[in-house]
């Protein structure tokens, strides 16, 4: 147990500030901004959903977690339902035999709501793009509000891009 | 006399004929006539062969169906040659487990009807595509003929189970967590699973045939997203087949860079895995302190080579970033810092009882099923399977050092845990071998030059990623493009252990159970 607290201690705090720039903004689009200013300042749940991704996503939304970003700090949290949730997140192109399910999501998510599709696939369908098997970017399937490109988007592009969605009209 | 042969009299004195040839060092292609595919897996099954991977390809009016077999290190890719007109072939699932789904795949993909396979239920194709219909014969469109909303696959019968008190649970494809998507249906008693059954495919798309006439360049970047965190091996692989096919020998200095790559890549892996089980069983301090150290790792990925994973770093013929003297002492001192870390983690964690409480017996998947499976890697090495790629099938640069093989075989959650933390170890000194090697090498080239390959030239890239043994067939057309891709991730093999080492255990543990094994699901459905 003493190494445990020793190893607690010696690591101390990682955790990075992490500001956002007007100019970053304006990339993200200002308006989505303001609509979700209003509804959710200071709180986002967001439900994940992997569409028919590599895994590569998921890998840096998880990092969102550890404690270098901490995204809970920022009222952003991740919840298990659709029904808990205020902002999809959707990664990979829309695989077609997840086509349904992700519809089904879309319904089982409360108004109102945003969709981000995450990722190079999800944004403009990638090295995968539309095929028998793949409906392509999510955009395809249902409406999409904002879109973060990379493959994948790196954790601090991710938690900007997020950020920007609840920073309050203030700041 | 070599096993091969005995093996080959074996099979004569049955009345298998053999057509035999070499693709490399380590691999032979066999040739059989399509009646003895059965035949042949059952004397190969007693002669101990594993059997590890299955597809086919159309060439003209004629199926070619493979199968590759391996023993020690000695691989055989099994071809025999079957008409279009009528695709049929015996089953080899009767005779290995492992051939089940692989099988099941390649009738949804080809139409190929695989007579006496114990399980006829469609795999890939949920409701894709018509049941009729088969996306890699050469008269199906890329685009194909999809509905505008594809309907849920609900008519595919799961086995059912009867008797008081016995209850389904079916989970996915939306998941609760940040994972990928497949389906899970468990019958269970109490909090006792009876019995799980997967449903995967639900990443399907259709990698193998997005990869038909795209350029060695195009096809490297395709296999790197095969399976996002297996970027590295997977390129690697198939990289090492389109080499191959055009006799094309990489760079000594480009082997090595590819070497580092590949352990760095198992490194990230695993330290993710030691702490994803811990937060499975709610010990956050693990949890925190690992993905504190993969997040230090991936950055000084990126400062280094330009990306977290090494996307694409990996290109044909060589790889795209060198090491330089400042990168050499940089990787150095990496490996120092997480040899410290750890040396103050893994003390700390090892003494923690409650996770020795959760992780011994749990999940246990006993050596025989796992050689029934053929599963590979941790998994299987944690089950006493030693096999390594590297060390029993060794390609540059792992074939300039000694490769120790983590082994265990108690084949529990523990074992599994354990295993990787020995071969972050092993990888930590691998990458200083390869960084000294690099220092004595004078600068040189990175990449090879390209040649074309011939028209119908192939090859068989076998490399050792963190889940294990991949494996990538590649076949050129003419003027550089390929004609057929297919990767083998070891994930094909080890979901369907999942479902047996899952048996006996409670329901709330099934979330560590699955991350000891961490089975991609897009390599799996391509």
């Amino acid at each position: 147990m003493l190494s445990l607290f020793k190893k607690i201690f010696t690591t101390g705090v990682v955790t990075e500030n992490v500001k956002v720039y007007d100019e970053e903004l304006e990339a993200l689009g200002i308006e989505i901004k303001r609509h979700i200013d209003q509804q959710f300042a200071g709180s986002l749940a967001i439900r994940q959903v992997d569409a028919g991704s590599c895994n590569g996503c998921e890998l840096e939304i998880h990092a969102l977690s550890n404690p270098f970003y901490d995204v809970e700090r920022f009222g952003i949290h991740f919840v298990a339902s659709p029904r808990h949730a205020d902002v999809l997140l959707v990664t990979g192109v829309v695989s077609r035999a997840m086509q349904t399910a992700l519809l089904r999501t879309y319904d089982a998510t409360p108004n109102p709501k945003w969709v981000i599709a995450m990722g190079d696939c999800a944004s403009c369908g990638g090295e995968f793009g539309v095929s028998y098997a793949s409906c392509g970017a999510v955009s395809n399937v249902i409406p999409v509000d904002m879109t973060i490109a990379g493959c994948p988007p790196t954790p601090l592009v991710l938690l900007k891009s997020l950020l920007a969605l609840i920073k309050n009209k203030k700041g | 006399m070599s096993w091969q042969n005995v093996f080959l009299t074996q099979l004569n004195e049955a009345d298998i004929f053999v057509k035999t040839g070499s693709i490399s060092p380590f691999v032979e292609i066999w040739e059989i006539d399509d009646k003895h595919w059965q035949d042949f897996a059952k004397i190969a099954f007693e002669f101990k062969l594993r059997w590890a991977a299955g597809f086919a390809e159309q060439i003209d009016d004629q199926f070619h169906v493979y199968a590759c077999f391996e023993t020690a290190g000695n691989y055989i890719l099994l071809r025999a040659t079957i008409n279009v007109s009528k695709p049929e072939i015996p089953s080899q699932a009767t005779v290995y487990a492992a051939a089940n789904r692989s099988e099941r795949h390649t009738h949804d993909m080809f139409g190929i009807t695989f007579l006496n396979h114990p399980d006829p239920r469609c795999w890939t194709r949920h409701k894709v595509w018509k049941k009729s219909d088969h996306p890699l014969r050469h008269d199906f469109p890329v685009q194909g003929f999809p509905a505008d909303v594809t309907p849920p696959d609900t008519d595919y019968h799961f086995v059912q189970s009867h008797g008081v008190g016995v209850y389904e649970i079916p989970v996915g494809p939306v998941h609760a967590g940040i994972i990928e998507p497949g389906h899970f249906r468990f019958q269970a008693v109490g909090e006792l699973i009876l019995n799980l059954e997967e449903r995967l495919g639900y990443v399907h798309k259709g990698t193998e045939k997005i990869a038909e006439g795209r350029s060695p360049e195009g096809l490297a970047k395709l296999a790197a997203r095969v399976s996002g965190d297996t970027c590295v091996s997977h390129t690697w692989a198939a990289c090492m087949a389109m080499e191959q096919a055009a006799g094309v020998e990489i760079p000594k200095r480009a082997a090595l860079i590819r070497g580092i790559f590949a352990e760095r890549e198992r490194i990230a892996n695993h330290l993710g895995d030691l702490g994803a089980i811990c937060n499975d069983v709610a010990f956050a301090f693990a949890f925190m302190q690992m993905m504190r150290l993969k997040e230090l790792w991936c950055r000084s990925n990126y400062e280094l080579f330009g990306h977290r994973f090494l996307m694409d770093k990996i290109i044909v013929g060589g790889v795209a970033v060198d090491v330089t003297e400042a990168t050499s002492k940089f990787l150095l001192s990496d490996i120092e810092q997480l040899r410290a870390e750890l040396a103050d983690l893994m003390p700390a964690i090892d003494l923690n009882s409650s996770l020795e409480d959760r992780l011994y017996t749990a999940g246990y998947l006993s050596p025989e099923t796992a050689a029934h499976f053929g599963t590979l890697g941790f998994v299987g090495r944690a089950s006493g399977q030693n096999f390594d790629v590297r060390r029993d099938a060794p390609y540059a640069p792992y074939d300039s050092v000694k490769v120790k093989v983590a082994l265990e075989d108690q084949g529990d959650i523990a074992s599994r845990f354990w295993v990787r933390y020995k071969e972050i170890n092993a990888s930590m000194k691998l990458i200083k071998q390869f960084v000294e090697q690099l220092e004595q090498l004078p600068e040189g080239d990175l990449v090879a030059n390209w040649k074309t390959p011939e028209t119908g030239s192939y090859g068989l890239g076998i490399v050792d990623g963190w889940r294990g043994e991949i494996i990538s067939y590649v076949r050129f057309a003419e003027n550089n493009t390929i004609a057929r891709f297919y990767p083998r991730d070891p994930s094909q093999l080890n979901w369907e252990a999942l479902e047996k080492a899952v048996l006996n255990n409670i329901v709330p543990d099934f979330p560590v159970c699955n991350k000891s094994f961490n089975c991609s699901y897009s390599g799996n459905d391509l």
